[in-house]
């Protein structure tokens, strides 16, 4: 049994307008990096708010860890399971202290405060935010808002984060900040990943990416199958990152160099 | 010229920030500035003052020799010329129909009626929306990059000599961020009009902008062409930055000893600069 089961989902926002998702099946395993990416309308979102019952199917199931989310007994059940993480980090901190901020999750299930403390501290450690307990959310930077955004989903032990374009509003060094922390969640800690994008330089490295497309899952597999086919990618508003561009134009000219998916390995293969 | 700021300084009082320390800038028209730096660096307060919407804590501001942080000063002709598209403006759109939305600005100029509709039509057609698909759509269920084009197209219907785009290009996908720089090309090109662009994506700023200006904890630290700017990575990267994927590319290629130019931005440029290159030097082997 996989961890996430998307099992023939089909959702609407309202039975008038055109399906949001048609005919959705995926599974992820535990511990996988899922990337999903999609033009803007194509329903990466909503497939996002599935998964952890912030939306519930109309037709099909989505099970997480074996629970459907269409049982209502489930549901803060699976939202243990499952965290979230939105674009803007300033609508996702509340209060005025990072640590009280980070502390509201498990401060609503309940559990003792000084097992909180010690989720509190551990999951600064985890996003390299060390010492940053009593700091003004509002006055951090926007990649350490977002990794404080992070903490606060850590600090719910998750099995599973689910980040909707984290790094969309972040200068380049936020987002590095971010996606280091998101990798070293996943390789180190085993939480399963599923991260949805507009940047393809930051899905390189994931196991295995989801292709969106008007409702429909219309492609998976390994970064590299993904970016082998530029003009699909095109077709459906995406494209691929600049340096598999770049390699693709050179090889088209006649340089001998094999497909590569970083800059690093172009570089490689030149000299 | 056309903007003119003398030692401005912007502090924001609530929060104890100083936002801007004393900044000296002219902006002359028909330039087309690029202006960077990390979160917090002063982006958005900079550009905030160039039409008014917020007034320096000490200094000047002047528009075309007019000093605008002044009293009795009209700013409704300064903001018809400037136009301001914020971040996220899509969040502003409020009308019940795309055509009301994107006439509104223009209604408060008291335009007739045929002269709004011609306004609204032309803004529609830059931002690439069909007139008579999208006019009496609601704003509220198109997609995001829709919405983002048909608040775009609110302030170019108010005739603006002066565009200044707050991250324009977040949250957009690939396709439509490419429509966007072809957009902002055209404007630059095609109706002589000054553009601001803030943007963290350096491939934007390296490929529309012929001057880039570089903002760190309110102080302008860098002020030049894109090519020289972006041939200073070390200096970048301490501020935060970091080159063009492509200019990197080149950069990495130059440190293993490849003698490439590493001073290109567009992905044709860097594939002619790679071959010749590879090319002289089989030659010499």
């Amino acid at each position: 049994m996989s961890l996430i089961e998307v099992k023939n989902v089909n959702f609407s926002y309202n039975e008038m307008n055109k399906p949001a998702l048609k005919n959705i099946n995926m599974n992820v395993d535990k511990g996988d990096f899922v990337a999903v990416i999609g033009a803007n309308g194509s329903g990466k979102s909503t497939l996002a708010k599935l998964l952890n019952v912030l939306l519930k199917p109309d037709k099909g199931e989505v099970f997480i860890d074996g629970l459907s989310t269409s049982n209502k007994k489930n549901t803060w059940d699976i939202r243990q399971e499952v965290g979230m993480v939105f674009q803007n980090p300033d609508n996702q901190l509340v209060a005025s202290m990072v640590e009280d901020d980070i502390a509201f999750g498990p401060e609503n299930l309940g559990i003792p405060s000084a097992e909180i403390r010690k989720r509190v501290d551990h999951a600064l450690e985890l996003v390299e935010m060390k010492g940053y307990q009593k700091h003004a959310p509002h006055k951090l930077s926007g990649g350490q808002k977002q990794r404080v955004a992070i903490a606060g989903v850590i600090a719910m032990e998750p099995v599973c984060i689910v980040l909707d374009e984290p790094t969309a509003m972040l200068d380049p060094q936020g987002r590095e900040e971010v996606m280091d922390t998101i990798f070293n969640l996943n390789k180190n800690k085993n939480i399963t990943i599923v991260h949805i994008t507009h940047f393809m330089e930051e899905i390189i490295y994931a196991d295995k990416i989801l292709v969106m497309s008007q409702g429909e899952i219309v492609k998976k597999g390994a970064p590299r199958e993904i970016f082998h086919d530029i003009e699909e990618l095109e077709k459906i508003d995406l494209a691929v990152p600049e340096v598999v561009k770049l390699a693709n134009e050179l090889r088209k000219s006649g340089v001998n160099i094999p497909e590569v998916l970083s800059i690093d390995e172009l570089v490689n293969s030149l000299c | 010229m056309l903007i003119e700021l003398k030692d401005v300084t912007h502090v924001y009082e609530q929060q104890q920030v100083m936002a801007l320390d004393n900044i000296d800038l002219t902006i002359d028209k028909n330039e087309f500035i690029g202006l960077v730096g990390h979160t917090g660096s002063g982006k958005s307060t900079l550009v905030q003052l160039f039409n008014g919407l917020i007034n320096p804590s000490e200094g000047e501001v002047y528009v075309e020799g007019t000093k605008i942080n002044a009293e009795k000063i009209n700013l409704k002709d300064i903001r018809r010329k400037i136009g301001l598209v914020f971040q996220y403006p899509e969040h502003q759109l409020f009308e019940e129909t795309v055509y009301e939305d994107i006439a509104f600005g223009p209604k408060n100029l008291n335009l007739s009626k045929e002269k709004i509709d011609k306004r609204v039509k032309e803004a529609m057609e830059l931002v690439d929306l069909d007139f008579k698909e999208f006019n009496e759509r609601s704003p509220f269920n198109l997609s995001g990059g829709q919405q983002r084009r048909v608040a775009i197209a609110g302030v170019l219907a108010m005739g603006p000599e002066v565009l200044i785009l707050d991250e324009p290009s977040a949250g957009l996908d690939p396709k439509g961020r490419e429509r966007l720089t072809e957009l902002l090309y055209y404007l630059h090109q095609n109706y002589d009009m000054t553009i601001i662009l803030i943007s963290h994506r350096m491939e934007e700023i390296a490929r529309l902008a012929n001057r880039v200006i570089v903002l760190d904890d309110g102080k302008i630290v860098m002020d030049d062409h894109p090519r020289k700017i972006f041939s200073q990575r070390k200096k970048l990267q301490k501020l935060g930055l970091d080159l063009p994927e492509i200019t990197l590319v080149l950069n990495k290629l130059r440190n293993r000893g490849l003698k490439v130019r590493t001073d290109l931005f567009k992905i044709s440029e860097a594939k002619n600069e790679i071959l010749t290159e590879l090319r002289s030097k089989k030659n010499v082997n």
